[in-house]
């Protein structure tokens, strides 16, 4: 008999057997860079509140994580988790959803919370394309792809997903693609204990419903073209907004300190029952 | 003001603030809103009161991330709540079906106004009553009460509360712009009086993967979160555990009935009806504010020796048939008033028409109450 257990076995849910992912999906490794970060920090899953919405990178705490997860409806899962939070305030509460989710359908949800600052993890799984429904175009699908939605080609501008929640006023904003699942992992680390809306966006490959039907290829040539077009921000920087067209700007975009949500609540509350703050 | 969750005392309030008051008496920690009249006071008076007991009131984006809160909060332990008006459910449509799938206490209150879409905002119309009952798509059963006085708003919503705890479900509050901006006597009674139920929670000791904490028609134990329960809550179609299934239609056909059945099951206790009509031949059947008008013109009928009663629907959901059907084997008329183009009628009808001639009268003006003399001149001509 094979002995061998992966070391993140204890964080999945006993009753699953299987992921719902399609082979070469991103969703797998976002997975464990979300785990790893968890327990590098040394901290258990009942810590955490996860909750996601519809797509298939919702599918990634649920059921997999071992833990309290709600799966709520399409694009509402932040602003499920706002009850969350200030119900639990002393729990860690982390959204794992994707583009389409959060910044399509939920993208109201998503600027006003990095407004409020609410102290939350937002794990935003890019894959420009609705996967679960078959290849539909998504406000991030580039312009000019093919989709089922878009047979001629899509005519839309995209979202700079991290660049909104940056400007919405995020204290905390990353950006990783799955060709850097170290980096990813780290940031994740430091969203977990920043005191505020920390984002993440990861850009992660659909090689079924995008890179098969645009001919961007296998999930492996998928993450090659991850890393050929990824720019630090410090590089991103020095260069015009013609020279970035069609890269990918990753690295740490936001890490300020400012007023959070939950601990302005308890001044308020303090304030109205007549107690000292 | 104090910091008690209860100001028991003797006011003239309005039916808004009243229904402030019946909610923080009967512990709600949470609640969130948006913008929007004629439930404004409500959600005013919430802001400026929760906090003093410990809890709050939070102003979101929109109604979709009202409800939302509301149902996060709620799976944390929290008694909670919104404030809206109709074209507000109209956006929560969609999270009030999520809280029931997966069995959410929480309580709605709609205060209704006129006309569909954005209407006429200040005008009381009874014109969601079948939107509470039917607007999130799928078959379920809802919980709805309607109040007809500012004490009623503070009563029932605490009624609303003990009902979305005991049966895990979100319950409504069918008011209206007239009854929200009424002003009365409001008696508040010490605290020790009120009632308030608090939602099963598992016992401890069970391993998370053996909880059974969904679709039981006695009410399963809510797996709340930051207990350890490991709770994997999904409104996709999912079996006792929780564990989503979407390959099995027999699944499907549990997921449904359990649901359904758990109020059904349980009418009885749930339903709530006023009833005068002993010996009458005419009655008049009504709910909310409808109902005011309704009992002056029976009381002024009587005095003329006619044979009216009356029936109030305290509960319109569940729909109380066997209460319609009993009376109508005693009535000769049962006429109903709503001030709408006829939303309960239909229900009414399907059980009253066997046994008793059932007609309908709008107010002369919808938006307007019924004037108790207009309908005084109706039952005469009935009778002649």
């Amino acid at each position: 008999m094979n002995e061998w257990v992966h070391p993140l076995h204890r964080f999945k849910r006993p009753t699953v057997v299987h992921t719902t992912f399609c082979p070469g999906c991103g969703d797998g490794m976002i997975a464990q860079a979300i785990l790893r970060a968890i327990d590098d920090l040394g901290m258990d899953l009942d810590d955490f509140i996860f909750v996601s919405g519809i797509g298939c990178a919702a599918w990634i705490p649920s059921p997999l994580f071992n833990a309290d997860v709600l799966h709520t409806t399409h694009g509402r899962p932040i602003a499920f988790a706002f009850g969350i939070k200030m119900g639990l305030p002393e729990k860690k509460v982390m959204v794992i959803s994707g583009d389409g989710d959060l910044v399509a359908i939920g993208g109201n949800h998503l600027i006003h919370n990095a407004r409020r600052n609410i102290e939350m993890v937002v794990i935003c799984v890019n894959n420009g394309i609705y996967g679960m429904t078959g290849g539909q175009a998504a406000p991030t699908t580039p312009m000019g792809i093919q989709t089922t939605t878009t047979p001629y080609g899509t005519v839309e501008n995209t979202f700079n997903i991290s660049q909104l929640v940056k400007a919405a006023g995020a204290s905390f904003v990353a950006c990783w693609t799955t060709a850097h699942p170290r980096q990813l992992t780290n940031s994740i680390k430091k969203a977990i204990q920043k005191k505020g809306f920390a984002f993440i966006e990861v850009f992660s490959q659909c090689p079924i419903q995008f890179g098969r039907k645009t001919g961007v290829g296998s999930a492996i040539q998928m993450l090659e073209d991850y890393k050929k077009r990824s720019i630090s921000v410090q590089e991103a920087g020095t260069l015009s907004e013609e020279e970035l067209k069609g890269k990918i700007v990753v690295g740490e975009l936001v890490d300020i300190e400012k007023p959070e949500l939950v601990e302005e609540i308890k001044k308020m509350k303090q304030r109205a029952s007549g107690e000292k703050e | 003001m104090s910091g008690k969750r209860v100001l028991t005392g003797r006011y003239f309030m309005m039916g808004n603030v009243a229904c402030a008051e019946g909610a923080i008496a009967a512990g709600c920690e949470f609640a969130a809103g948006y913008p929007i009249t004629p439930a404004t006071e409500i959600a005013n008076r919430l802001a400026e009161r929760l906090p003093q007991v410990g809890g709050a009131f939070f102003q979101m984006e929109d109604e979709i991330s009202a409800i939302a809160a509301v149902i996060g909060a709620s799976w944390t332990g929290r008694k909670s709540m919104t404030v809206t008006s109709g074209p507000g459910i109209s956006l929560m449509l969609e999270n009030i079906g999520f809280a029931i799938g997966v069995e959410t206490p929480c309580v709605i209150v709609n205060v209704q106004r006129g006309a569909p879409t954005t209407g006429m905002p200040t005008v009381g119309i009874q014109g969601d009553m079948v939107q509470a009952r039917r607007g999130s798509h799928g078959d379920y059963e809802i919980i709805a009460l309607c109040p007809s006085s500012p004490q009623e708003m503070f009563e029932h919503t605490i009624v609303a509360f003990n009902d979305a705890e005991k049966y895990r479900t979100p319950v409504f509050i069918l008011s209206d712009a007239f009854l929200g901006h009424m002003r009365e006597e409001v008696i508040i009674p010490e605290a020790e009086k009120i009632k308030t139920e608090y939602r099963k929670i598992p016992a401890e000791g069970i391993p998370p993967s053996e909880i059974k904490g969904f679709l039981d028609e006695e009410v399963a134990p809510m797996p709340i979160f930051g207990k350890g329960f490991k709770a994997h809550v999904t409104s996709s179609c999912h079996d006792e555990y929780g564990r989503r299934n979407l390959i099995d239609i027999s699944a499907l056909d549990h997921f449904i009935k359990k649901l359904s059945h758990k109020i059904l099951k349980h009418k009885e206790e749930i339903i709530i009806v006023e009833k005068d009509y002993e010996g009458a031949e005419i009655v008049l059947v009504s709910y909310g504010a409808v109902a005011r008008a309704a009992k002056e013109a029976a009381l002024r009928a009587r005095k003329e020796g006619l044979p009216v009663g009356t029936l109030r629907l305290i509960t319109v959901w569940p729909f109380p048939k066997e209460e319609i059907e009993r009376m109508a084997r005693q009535a000769r008329w049962v006429i109903v008033l709503e001030n709408n183009l006829g939303q309960i009628y239909p229900y009414i009808k399907a059980e009253a028409a066997r046994f008793s001639e059932v007609s309908f009268i709008p107010p002369k003006m919808i938006g307007q109450l019924h004037d108790p003399e207009e309908i005084l001149t109706t039952i005469r001509e009935m009778i002649k």
